[in-house]
């Protein structure tokens, strides 16, 4: 029998792109499980971020609409997990004011997570409901008040929040492992919705939006969909990101971050998974690199460094660049496709 | 009552400088459907200006702001977005946003991240005294600016040939072009115009605060970029009213607001925001000509 016919070859040319993606991710994680303690921490960081590229592109590269409100879902996550894991004895220090079934709760890990995404979903729900009706830069600009917002609430939410000071003493459970499994999970969460049906029919609006709703497709609810899976995956990214670092710190949730995200996507290209995971390693590697710059060398008795701060205006060069010269990223809309032989 | 006035002219002095901010991102949306983050940088850039000349004459230091800013939106428009002029709107979007975060973090790298004093034109901080209201002057200047730069602006946009142009252009590009309006010059004219707004409320909001930091004209242009959605993207007369509409509203709640709400007040108007948005989702004063034709 020929390579690449009969069903369950059938099947695993369709899932290829999800199964080659979660091989790569898989293997830099083992790899990175072998290295010293802070190369470690670095990879667990990188698959954290994962989860957060993942989570944008499902709805920026379903819907063509770019969302700079996904570090408000971020937030949002890792705000309820904090709160439903802390010690009741470390809240009713930091925050006395909180409600009795809030202040008691010391959940285990796993379902706070959970929550984390499902507050986030939720909110998305209602925020999204009137969002989605507008379109393009509109419905982007939309998305940044969102991001203002929620900084707003968070910031100033004392009896809730902290506000602008931090949430300490969260249990800081996310290792390499943990984080892999995430960014296995979201990676599964995003590849599955693609392959829906409602997914099918956004994407159309996304390339043209007209003939889209002249084809009788409901763009508001399939965007909204996508909305709600998005903020679900970014909900769960800023709840592996609190307890990785062990703190929920409001401006840690702002701009500098959704900078950092949206670049990563961009950079490998908006309009597919493998962009997303493409862009997130790229861009680690490409952080690491200059993270070790900016410490510098030793040439003789002189150590030669690149001033702090040259990563970030690296950064933005390198997505400008890309903007002009590759609008589409590195993987160019495209996903990792079936390496043996054609149908 | 003098209580009620001063609110009142508190709110039309903030709504100004926001119109002011969203009139300069709307100039440039209506001519290439760009939405302009890097006019934050315009903002920061000529205030860093006014630091950098600051001891000078205060016209060569208004003058340096003004020239800085122009030239940097000029720069912009030639490096970042020529290229890309028949690219859809997002990726227009994406530039803008990389190239607001290049100058910013750019600035950051030279001069560091901490807030800089300033003491411009501290004459203005004085409070005064006007048919029996005190209130102060900077207040008094950045209205009269405000409608000073609205009245030159509709009178350019309307009674010159370059601004005849503009609405042209504004209105149907490729049409515009056909009938021999020079694409380069609209859209060279149109950031250049944007440059000189944004150093206008450079000056204005350095002279308020009376600091200067690298993330201040992104703060800015944040919020006038809600305004210009709700005035209706693409309508001039929009973005103005838009503008004025978020800066007056955060300063109304934040004076009828109990106190111990007063710091969501962004929160509630963005609120408001949506709610406008469900029911005019093309904006308070949509512009004719945006609706894409089938």
């Amino acid at each position: 029998m020929k390579l690449g016919r009969g069903p369950v070859l059938e099947t695993l040319r369709r899932l290829w792109p999800l199964v080659a993606l979660v091989a790569i991710v898989a293997a830099i994680a083992i790899v990175a499980s072998f290295a010293p303690a802070v190369p470690q921490r670095r990879t667990t960081q990188a698959l954290i971020n994962l989860v957060a590229v993942v989570g944008l592109y499902v709805f920026v590269g379903n819907s063509g609409i770019l969302s700079f409100g996904n570090v408000a879902f971020m937030a949002i996550g890792a705000y309820v997990s904090a709160l439903l894991t802390m010690k009741s004895a470390a809240k009713s220090v930091f925050l006395p004011d909180l409600p009795q079934i809030i202040a008691s709760a010391e959940w285990p890990a796993l379902p706070g997570a959970l929550a984390g995404g499902a507050v986030a979903a939720a909110v998305a729900l209602v925020v999204g409901w009137p969002l989605m009706r507008l379109s393009g830069v509109s419905a982007s600009i939309a998305t940044f008040a969102v991001l203002v917002v929620g900084n707003v609430v968070f910031g100033n939410w004392t009896s809730v929040t902290g506000g602008q000071n931090s949430l300490m003493g969260l249990p800081a459970y996310v290792d390499l492992w943990t984080a892999l499994g995430w960014a296995i999970a979201a990676l599964v969460i995003a590849f599955a919705y693609q392959e829906t049906r409602s997914a099918l029919l956004l994407r159309a609006s996304r390339e043209d939006e007209a003939a889209a709703q002249a084809s009788g497709v409901n763009v508001v609810l399939h965007r909204l969909r996508a909305f709600v899976v998005s903020a679900f995956l970014s909900g769960i990214a800023g709840v592996l990101l609190g307890h990785f670092l062990g703190i929920v710190r409001v401006e840690n949730f702002y701009l500098d971050l959704t900078f950092l995200i949206v670049a990563m996507l961009l950079i490998g290209g908006r309009g597919s998974l493998t962009g997303a995971v493409a862009g997130t390693i790229v861009i680690a590697l490409l952080t690491e690199g200059l993270r070790e710059a900016e410490i510098g060398f030793q040439v003789g008795t002189t150590n030669i460094a690149a001033p702090a701060g040259t990563g970030d205006v690296i950064l933005a060069l390198l997505m400008l660049i890309i903007i002009l010269f590759r609008p589409d990223g590195i993987a160019g809309g495209r996903e990792l496709t079936w390496p043996f032989g054609r149908r | 009552m003098e209580r009620l006035v001063q609110i009142v002219v508190d709110a039309v002095s903030v709504g100004s400088l926001y119109a002011l901010t969203a009139l300069g991102i709307g100039l440039i949306f209506g001519v290439m459907r760009l939405i302009n983050f890097a006019h934050g940088e315009l903002i920061t850039l000529a205030a860093y200006t006014l630091l950098a000349l600051s001891g000078m004459p205060v016209p060569v230091m208004i003058f340096g702001a003004v020239a800085v800013a122009v030239l940097l939106a000029l720069l912009t428009e030639r490096a970042a977005f020529r290229p890309l002029r028949n690219a859809d709107p997002t990726t227009l979007l994406i530039s803008s946003f990389a190239v607001s975060f290049f100058l910013q973090k750019l600035l950051i790298l030279v001069v560091g991240s901490r807030l800089k004093g300033l003491d411009f034109l501290p004459a203005l901080g004085r409070q005064t005294e006007l048919f029996g209201v005190r209130l102060q002057l900077l207040q008094i200047v950045t209205i009269v600016v405000g409608i000073v730069l609205l009245v030159a602006l509709t009178w350019f946009l309307k009674a010159t040939r370059l601004g005849l142009h503009m609405r042209a252009a504004a209105e149907d590009f490729r049409m515009a072009r056909v009938l021999g309006v020079r694409a380069n010059n609209v859209i060279a004219v149109a950031f250049a115009l944007s440059g000189l707004l944004a150093a206008a409320v450079s000056c204005l909001i350095v002279v308020q605060t009376g600091v200067v930091q690298p993330r201040m004209g992104l703060q800015l242009v944040i919020i006038a970029f809600v305004g210009t959605v709700i005035g209706g993207l693409g309508s001039l007369p929009g973005a103005a009213l838009g503008g004025f509409l978020v800066g007056a509203g955060s300063i109304l709640l934040q004076a009828l607001l109990p106190p111990d709400l007063r710091a969501f007040r962004e929160a509630f108007v963005f609120v408001a925001v949506v709610a406008i948005l469900l029911f005019r989702p093309q904006g308070l004063i949509p512009a004719r000509g945006l609706r894409e034709r089938i």
